[in-house]
């Protein structure tokens, strides 16, 4: 939780309990340089809205970012993105976040 | 179990003023409470240890992933780990996203203005703080929503609960709504701890955990079908909320127990068709579930249909009640007047009409 106030979406993350997985569970489904995150998708809303900020816009590489160990796995992301381009499945099990009060 | 609720509180709000409606009593208590609040860590284990004594199996740490289809028929589920499981009927209660009610093909990927997105922190205090700061009688509990500036302009209500020896806080709006706004939920919690409605009960609490989850609230509309050949869903997975008395938990229980005795019945029988299953909705149908549901059901839509609906009657209950108390040297006819000329602003006809869908949430 070190170096951060204490309002900030990395500090909340540094709450809580992960087991990270060996692979991601969550996939831009087409990340080309035709994909629409990098011309058509102007808001970003994943971006934006992920409480996890699972999701981040790498403007020199012209993609999408994700930090898939972030998650906190409420789904929101699949809605969000407005070219049905995130495919967000479950961990496999026992990985993922683990609340301690839920 | 965390405290059992004698207290159920409305606050509605602007953004320095607020106007709660309460209510307090004992009668809440009475036998088996009215209702609890609950942390899902504790309760699930306890819940799933229940469901074990009565002779359920439980596999705990796997993933389901999909479902095994014979024909037309679901007869089992695939795990993460690449196993199979065979069954007569699988009951899908996998929740809000439930990917298993997609893959079985009942219903297509959820809309962002079908769910709301919810950010809530638990926030550490102790006991005797939450009795003294809510005025409650100990191990007793209170809960409170927050309608009005809360929401940001957006669709939703804002929360605190208090747990044993925590509260809990959280928002929760539209989904397309946050998406419109550009807004985080995280922040939006930021704002809220700020609300004089709010700052004060959690000063001095710690964040011990943040969470963020969906709540299906397209209602009835947004229900898919409940049965195919060898499946039910139940609960979130099938939109069972009832978001305008906040109910969810006790509809999916009841949905989980009236699928159970489904699937008994459809053994005694040995058919697992949709056909047989289908006394499922007919159980639904005969309890509180779907009637509640289906009085509820374009009670969001009403409300969305006034764009500042949100703004304007907090606001508006509070401007009213502040007249009403205030001392000022004017007579009070003149407090009654501004209050008229404040009602007449908006128009008896056109309120009266706004407010009218509301009486089913009353």
């Amino acid at each position: 939780m070190s170096g951060h106030p204490k309002e900030t979406v990395e500090a909340k993350l540094g709450l809580l309990d992960y087991k990270k997985a060996p692979e991601t569970h969550i996939h831009i489904k087409d990340a080309s340089p035709a994909a629409p995150c990098v011309e058509r998708c102007q808001d970003k809303p994943c971006v934006k809205i992920c409480p996890a900020k699972v999701y981040e816009w790498e403007e020199a590489q012209k993609k999408v970012l994700v930090a898939y160990e972030n998650c906190i796995e409420c789904g929101a992301c699949r809605m969000l993105c407005p070219f049905d381009n995130i495919d967000c499945d479950w961990p496999a099990g026992g990985f993922g976040v683990k609340y301690r009060y839920g | 179990m965390e405290r059992p609720i004698v207290e159920q509180r409305a606050v509605l709000a602007t953004e320095d003023s607020f106007v709660s409606v309460a209510c307090r009593s004992r009668k809440f208590l009475e036998g088996v409470p009215n209702a609890f609040t609950i942390l899902r860590t504790p309760f699930d284990r306890w819940y799933a240890k229940k469901a074990e004594e009565a002779g359920a199996e439980l596999y705990a740490g796997v993933t389901v992933r999909g479902v095994v289809k014979d024909g037309e028929r679901i007869v089992g589920v695939k795990t993460s780990e690449g196993d199979e499981l065979s069954a007569s009927v699988v009951l899908a209660c996998d929740g809000v996203n439930s990917m298993l009610a997609q893959k079985a093909g009942l219903r297509p990927e959820l809309k962002p203005s079908e769910v709301a997105l919810g950010a809530k922190e638990v926030l550490e205090l102790p006991a005797e703080k939450i009795e003294d700061r809510f005025a409650l009688e100990k191990g007793e509990g209170a809960v409170m929503e927050l309608l009005g500036s809360t929401s940001l302009g957006m669709l939703g209500y804002a929360f605190l609960y208090t747990n044993k020896d925590s509260l809990a806080l959280g928002v929760g709006c539209k989904l397309s709504d946050y998406q419109k706004k550009g807004l985080r939920p995280s922040e939006h919690l930021e704002a809220l701890k700020k609300h004089p409605a709010v700052r004060k009960l959690i000063e001095g609490s710690k964040t011990v955990e943040y969470s963020s989850h969906l709540i299906p609230e397209g209602g009835l509309h947004s229900m898919p079908p409940l049965a195919r050949d060898g499946f039910l869903v139940a609960g979130d997975a099938a939109q069972m909320v009832n978001a305008a008395f906040r109910e969810g938990s006790n509809l999916a229980m009841t949905a989980g127990r009236l699928a159970g005795e489904t699937v008994a019945e459809a053994k005694a029988k040995n058919d697992f068709s949709r056909a047989a299953l289908s006394t499922y909705e007919e159980k639904l149908r005969a309890c509180y579930l779907m009637p509640d549901l289906e009085e509820v059901q374009d009670l969001e839509a009403a409300i969305e249909a006034v764009p500042d609906f949100l703004e304007f009657y907090p606001r508006l209950a509070c401007d009213l009640a502040r007249l009403r108390f205030t001392v000022d040297g004017q007579p009070k006819r003149e407090h009654m007047k501004a209050a008229w000329a404040m009602l007449r602003e908006r128009g008896l006809l056109r309120m009266a009409r706004e407010l009218w869908p509301l009486r089913k949430a009353l």
